[in-house]
């Protein structure tokens, strides 16, 4: 945020190897983080290792994943959208009002989808049609769709979704794979295409790193930008289907809070929050890494809300460790 | 000249305000009353606090997302430590609770300023630490008004000169602010490092410490406003206030502070604050269920930002085109 002092740049003389540069990337790191919770958590408790108890674990990240994948991408390309669980509050109760009056699980299907992009459309016509910054945008985004869900349901509560519609949140592809363990992959791998192997991934990558100098390479910046806001709603509104069919409910304080979580993933996962780098099979592993550390905490028994100062802490060591050793290492060179 | 004389913003909104103010009336004459007014002042003044708190760590290109938990935080221990100690002076417990804010506030700061990481990652972080710590140390019980002494819940409420405690410190901290921010090179220096970060360096202000400062007073205001909300509604317990970091945001958006940093001004503060204490009170009033409440301060939040970006997008001189500007 301070840019008090000019950075000199420094320009080695030659790049280390590939292989190299893999293992002391962020990835390598979150990895080993990955494997040393998961060997901690099966001594902690006997209940861990189970192919069942795991197969569970994964409610604890899915729904935040498939949206942290599109986030991730927003990040990159230097904005953010905070109203994603909110979009998921009111996809919800788009489908649970659809659902008092009759209707069946593909308009379910088809509604949630919607609300998703309009809400997404909502966000993205403030931030790059009227250009205004989105942190603001969607703080108050978030206010409003969270607001209509309470207009529509006060203090009561949807119910009633046909039976064939928990399919998503309940049931099993094979064995012990969930539904939502299999659409979590799918998304994971349409995202690391379209981020890593697509000229739409280069743009979001070039207009994170410099939006002028995109702009002057030919990228319609507004137009990027307005198409990832559509694909972090609709990521929200596949979050809010699976959501919805798992808890078989729908309150307006459904995933309160989530937006942090999401926030907390993409950033645990290698991406810079000022936009400009970040890749999605970091976020794949910080996505396991959360879950894994809720899974475990929880089999000990520790508390949803103690959890989340493990969460909270997560986000700002992640971010401040490199930085404090890149001080470190600063002040060891100078003579 | 005359625009210098009178802030277009402050009086767009105050003028929202008293339109608001005479729509309620038609329906219902009463709640323009004095008595009712005060009411609404008094209902408004934790808002007010910490909207001004936030607006200094906005003016310098922050934000603070953790003044509620922070509010909650040094609450329950106030209450908490009132259980402990009934004997306790009030003056010291007030100490106290901005000191513990104020505390709370320099870790936010110090992320801020020593490590350069980014304002919104450090609040989004520390709002759910501080909220996780309040269940560790109540281990998730209440305090309730019986716990705790006449003394420490008769504070806020105490009438002076026809008007409660809580809101005269709410008057006495906004005069505060006014010479603060006009009168001081702390205040000076605030508009600077927002307005422009290199400038300020070159002027000899030191933008990180600046932004240190701005978050040490949010959290002396939130730690302060949190022994008053405690001691006021008379009861603690993890949740109080869960959700208000938004509401006070929404406050200094609404009140023309930019979210960019540089621009804005205590009457702006205030006057957001009151606009959403006045829709607040007025729900009820006029038969609008409460629930209504958030739909609506998002969208003012939305509303005024779109405002204030085309009122400001007159002034300077565009040289080259920018992105922002290109579809």
């Amino acid at each position: 945020m301070t840019q008090t002092n000019i950075n000199t740049r420094h320009i080695p003389d030659r790049l280390h190897s590939r292989s190299y540069r893999a293992l002391r990337s962020w990835e390598t790191l979150l990895l080993t983080v990955a494997i040393v919770v998961f060997v901690i958590n099966s001594f902690a408790s006997p209940y861990f290792l189970n192919a069942w108890s795991l197969s569970d674990a994964t409610f604890n990240f899915t729904e935040k994943a498939m949206i942290a994948f599109a986030m991730a991408l927003l990040i990159i390309a230097g904005e953010i959208d905070l109203s994603v669980a909110s979009i998921i509050a009111l996809a919800s109760t788009a489908m649970g009002f659809a659902v008092q009056h009759g209707a069946g699980t593909p308009e379910l299907i088809m509604i949630g989808l919607t609300v998703g992009l309009l809400c997404g459309a909502f966000n993205a016509v403030f931030v790059t049609i009227l250009g205004l910054p989105s942190i603001v945008v969607t703080i108050g985004s978030m206010s409003l769709f969270r607001g209509i869900s309470f207009i529509i349901l006060g203090d009561g509560a949807f119910r009633g979704y046909p039976a064939d519609f928990a399919w998503f949140g309940q049931g099993y592809i094979y064995w012990v794979f969930t539904v939502e363990i299999a659409i979590f992959a799918l998304i994971a791998v349409i995202y690391f295409v379209l981020l890593h192997k697509t000229n739409f991934g280069r743009a979001v990558y070039a207009i994170g790193n410099n939006p002028t100098g995109a702009l002057f390479s030919g990228i319609r910046v507004q137009r990027v930008k307005f198409i990832l806001f559509l694909l972090t709603g609709l990521m929200s509104g596949v979050a809010a289907i699976c959501l919805t069919s798992r808890l078989g409910s729908t309150r307006p304080s459904i995933a309160l809070g989530m937006e942090l979580e999401v926030v907390t993933m993409v950033v645990l996962g290698g991406v810079n929050i000022l936009g400009g780098s970040g890749s999605i099979h970091g976020v794949v592993i910080a996505a396991f890494v959360m879950g894994l550390v809720t899974f475990g905490l929880g089999l000990l028994n520790v508390p949803g809300i103690v959890m989340s100062i493990f969460i909270g802490l997560l986000l700002i060591g992640v971010i401040a460790l490199p930085r404090v050793w890149a001080m470190f290492v600063a002040k060891r060179n100078t003579p | 000249m005359l625009s210098k004389l009178i802030p277009m913003r402050e009086t767009i909104l105050g003028a929202a305000i008293l339109l608001l103010l005479a729509l309620v009336a038609t329906r219902f004459a009463g709640f323009i009353a004095p008595a009712n007014l005060a009411n609404v002042l008094n209902d408004t003044a934790p808002l007010i606090i910490l909207a001004l708190g936030q607006m200094v760590v906005i003016l310098t290109r922050c934000i603070d997302l953790s003044v509620a938990a922070n509010l909650a935080l040094t609450g329950m221990a106030m209450a908490m430590l009132n259980v402990a100690m009934p004997d306790l002076p009030i003056a010291l417990i007030i100490a106290l609770s901005i000191l513990i804010g104020a505390a709370m506030g320099a870790i936010n700061g110090l992320l801020v300023w020593k490590l350069e990481i980014p304002p919104i990652v450090v609040t989004l972080g520390t709002m759910t630490i501080f909220r996780g710590i309040i269940f560790l140390i109540s281990e998730g019980k209440w305090v309730n008004s019986h716990e705790m002494s006449a003394a420490f819940t008769g504070f806020p409420r105490d009438v002076m000169l026809g008007l409660p405690m809580l809101s005269w410190v709410a008057i006495l901290i906004t005069i505060l602010f006014g010479i603060m921010m006009s009168r001081s090179s702390f205040g000076r220096s605030i508009f600077a490092v927002g307005g422009n970060p290199h400038a300020a360096v070159y002027t000899g202000i030191n933008v990180g410490k600046t932004q240190f400062f701005a978050f040490v007073l949010s959290g002396a205001l939130a730690g302060l406003t949190g022994y008053l909300w405690v001691a006021r509604y008379a009861v603690a317990y993890v949740d109080i206030a869960g959700g208000f970091e938004l509401e006070v945001v929404a406050a200094c958006v609404i009140g023309g502070i930019s979210i960019a940093g540089g621009i804005g001004s205590v009457g702006g503060a205030v006057l957001g604050a009151l606009f959403l204490g006045v829709v607040k009170n007025a729900l009820p009033v006029v038969n609008i269920s409460p629930f209504w409440q958030l739909a609506i301060s998002g969208s003012a939040i939305l509303i005024a930002v779109a405002f204030n970006a085309q009122s400001g997008k007159a002034k300077g001189r565009i040289i080259l085109k920018t992105s922002k500007d290109a579809t």
